[in-house]
């Protein structure tokens, strides 16, 4: 072996020194240890914000509410009721269908535009990333308020539409509906699509392009057999960042959904404030968290047969 | 390179113009209606006025919601960066064990909706009988933010030669001098990213403030109290306009000293 001829290098794992108590002398032997103590704050508050309030969560899940107290005693109640009573099945589904039809809708809007900086844009490409995730520097809040204002009953779409004389009386479908849920999620959500689809787009090799024309292929097959494909990842990063969190929104549906297009997140809060059925509440907080998990892994089982099947 | 990728697309050029524009079109309603001369936000606009802006300096609420958001993003970001730094320097330059494990834990909250969070903060926090109040909010936005910091700083610190951290111990530094004056100018980039992001996330973050705010309401809450009753919401529309040029201006600011850096080294 050439490498015992070498001289030993010194590390930083030499004959522990006699001071310091031992756990001074484990840190210095042991870079595991090191490791485990630089990220302890951070592991001390994730523990704290996240196993800790689920733990609770879970025990408070199986509670039930008795006057303004808790019943303690454990119980599958509220998983019982949230499967039978049809009202927590219904705004569950619809979740579920308006997310995925906003993530859909979104990842195919925003594909073409990352395609365009990617392979179209040769200066400034920096300036066009920059224009594209501006708008998400505002207030989301402010964001989805103003498309209040664009599908309102006074609104400008309305109202544009009335003054052109296309039509005599205000659409009515167009604010409260779960459409206005889903145009407000697409738009609010796009920087979360574009730059995913960006990253994978820009890291395909060019030169895999150039060889597919070699060998024959057309623009069209050219895209579906190696361009696609190989942003994949980003489609499906795209995907999960969208569709996880608008889930559980809040704020679109309370604003712009009405009774037609409320969600889980709604009733969710119902439960912690007018209702007042802290345990419903953490059952459901519980059952969205479990189908999301199951959702996700069935999507990720799915287009990695897909991706196979195309590669 | 061949000739068919420079070879421009028009149909793709006119899709990324509309992209643009209706990408736009919403968020420009903010300014269009601040300077509207009526209180109620809809069309038709009722005429040209700056009044929104005078009254702004009047209204207490909106300047002291708009100081809370400054004051919690901050300590959020400067926290969870720092944080960020250290967790991100333990995953990329020791062997460790669970570190896989571990890297998934910390971006849970990526993968769970915030009202999750929320509500479990919220019962967790009540068990406890601790008060809600803006260190609440702080607690809470810290959770989602530092998923973000590692994140952004992971990169970073796998994209450095580690031989120049051995390089510096090797010329005699401590480990404290060589964080400073090698890791650290290295990293830079990544840390002001991080802490830009963590700031506008924790500024913008609505649904845990919303479970989590004592009587003190941060930016996003007193806009949602407004929504509802509009007495103030001109003026919050005015703030948002404000808010909305800062940002703008700041981003192109960052752009331009940037690329005005590369000139300069060139």
């Amino acid at each position: 072996m050439a490498e015992t001829s070498l001289p030993k290098r010194r590390t930083t794992e030499g004959p522990p020194r006699a001071s310091g108590s031992a756990f001074l002398r484990l840190l210095r032997r042991s870079e595991s240890a090191r490791a485990y103590v630089m990220m302890s704050p951070t592991l001390l508050i994730m523990t704290l914000g996240i196993v800790v309030p689920f733990v609770i969560l879970l025990v408070i899940s199986l509670w039930t509410r008795a006057g303004f107290g808790f019943d303690t005693t454990p119980t599958l109640a509220n998983y019982a009721r949230s499967w039978n009573e049809p009202i927590y099945g219904t705004l569950l589904l619809r979740s579920f269908w308006i997310s995925g039809v906003a993530t859909a809708i979104t990842v195919l809007l925003c594909y073409p535009m990352a395609y365009y900086v990617a392979f179209h844009v040769h200066r400034n490409k920096m300036m066009w990333i920059i224009l594209m995730t501006l708008p998400f520097w505002t207030s989301y809040l402010l964001r989805v308020f103003a498309w209040k204002v664009i599908l309102g009953y006074e609104g400008v779409i309305n109202s544009g539409l009335m003054s052109a004389g296309l039509i005599e009386a205000p659409l009515s479908f167009l604010l409260y509906s779960p459409t206005a849920v889903i145009i407000t999620l697409a738009h609010a959500w796009a920087a979360f699509a574009i730059l995913p689809l960006y990253v994978s787009l820009e890291k395909i090799d060019r030169s895999l392009l150039e060889a597919a024309t070699d060998l024959g292929d057309g623009p069209v097959a050219r895209f579906f057999r190696v361009t696609l494909p190989l942003s994949m990842p980003g489609v499906i990063a795209a995907s999960f960042l969208i569709f996880i969190p608008t889930t559980g929104d809040y704020i679109t549906p309370a604003l712009l959904g009405g009774p037609d297009g409320a969600m889980i997140g709604n009733l969710i809060q119902l439960q912690f404030g007018a209702v007042n059925n802290w345990p419903m509440g953490a059952t459901l907080s519980i059952v969205l968290m479990l189908w999301i998990a199951a959702l996700a892994l069935v999507f990720l089982l799915v287009t990695r047969k897909v991706q196979g099947r195309i590669t | 390179m061949s000739s068919y990728i420079k070879r421009p697309n028009r149909a793709l050029q006119v899709y990324a113009v509309l992209f643009l524009i209706v990408l736009y079109v919403p968020v420009l309603f903010i300014p269009l209606f601040s300077f509207n001369d009526s209180i109620y936000v809809r069309f038709p606009l009722q005429g040209f006025t700056l009044q929104w802006y005078g009254e702004l300096w009047t209204r207490e609420p909106v300047w002291n919601a708009l100081w809370n958001s400054v004051k919690v993003g901050l300590v959020v970001s400067v926290i969870s960066t720092v944080l960020g730094v250290m967790a991100a320097r333990a995953i990329t330059r020791t062997r460790m064990r669970g570190k896989g494990a571990l890297v998934t834990f910390i971006m849970m909250p990526l993968v769970i909706p915030g009202i999750i969070f929320g509500v479990a903060l919220l019962v967790l926090l009540s068990r406890m009988g601790v008060p809600l109040s803006l260190y609440t909010v702080g607690l809470g936005h810290l959770i989602i933010c530092l998923p973000f910091a590692v994140a952004t700083l992971l990169p970073r610190f796998e994209g450095f030669d580690p031989s120049m951290e051995e390089a510096s111990a090797d010329l005699g530094e401590n480990g404290w001098w060589t964080f400073w004056r090698v890791t650290f100018p290295m990293v830079m980039p990544g840390i002001v990213a991080s802490l830009l992001l963590t700031f506008t996330i924790s500024f913008d973050e609505f649904i845990m403030a919303f479970f989590l705010t004592g009587t003190d309401p941060t930016l996003p809450m007193y806009i949602w109290g407004q929504l509802r009753f509009p007495k103030e919401f001109p003026s919050v529309l005015a703030m948002a306009a404000l808010i909305l040029f800062v940002s703008f201006a700041l981003v192109f600011l960052a752009q331009w000293v940037g690329r005005k850096g590369l000139e300069d080294q060139a």
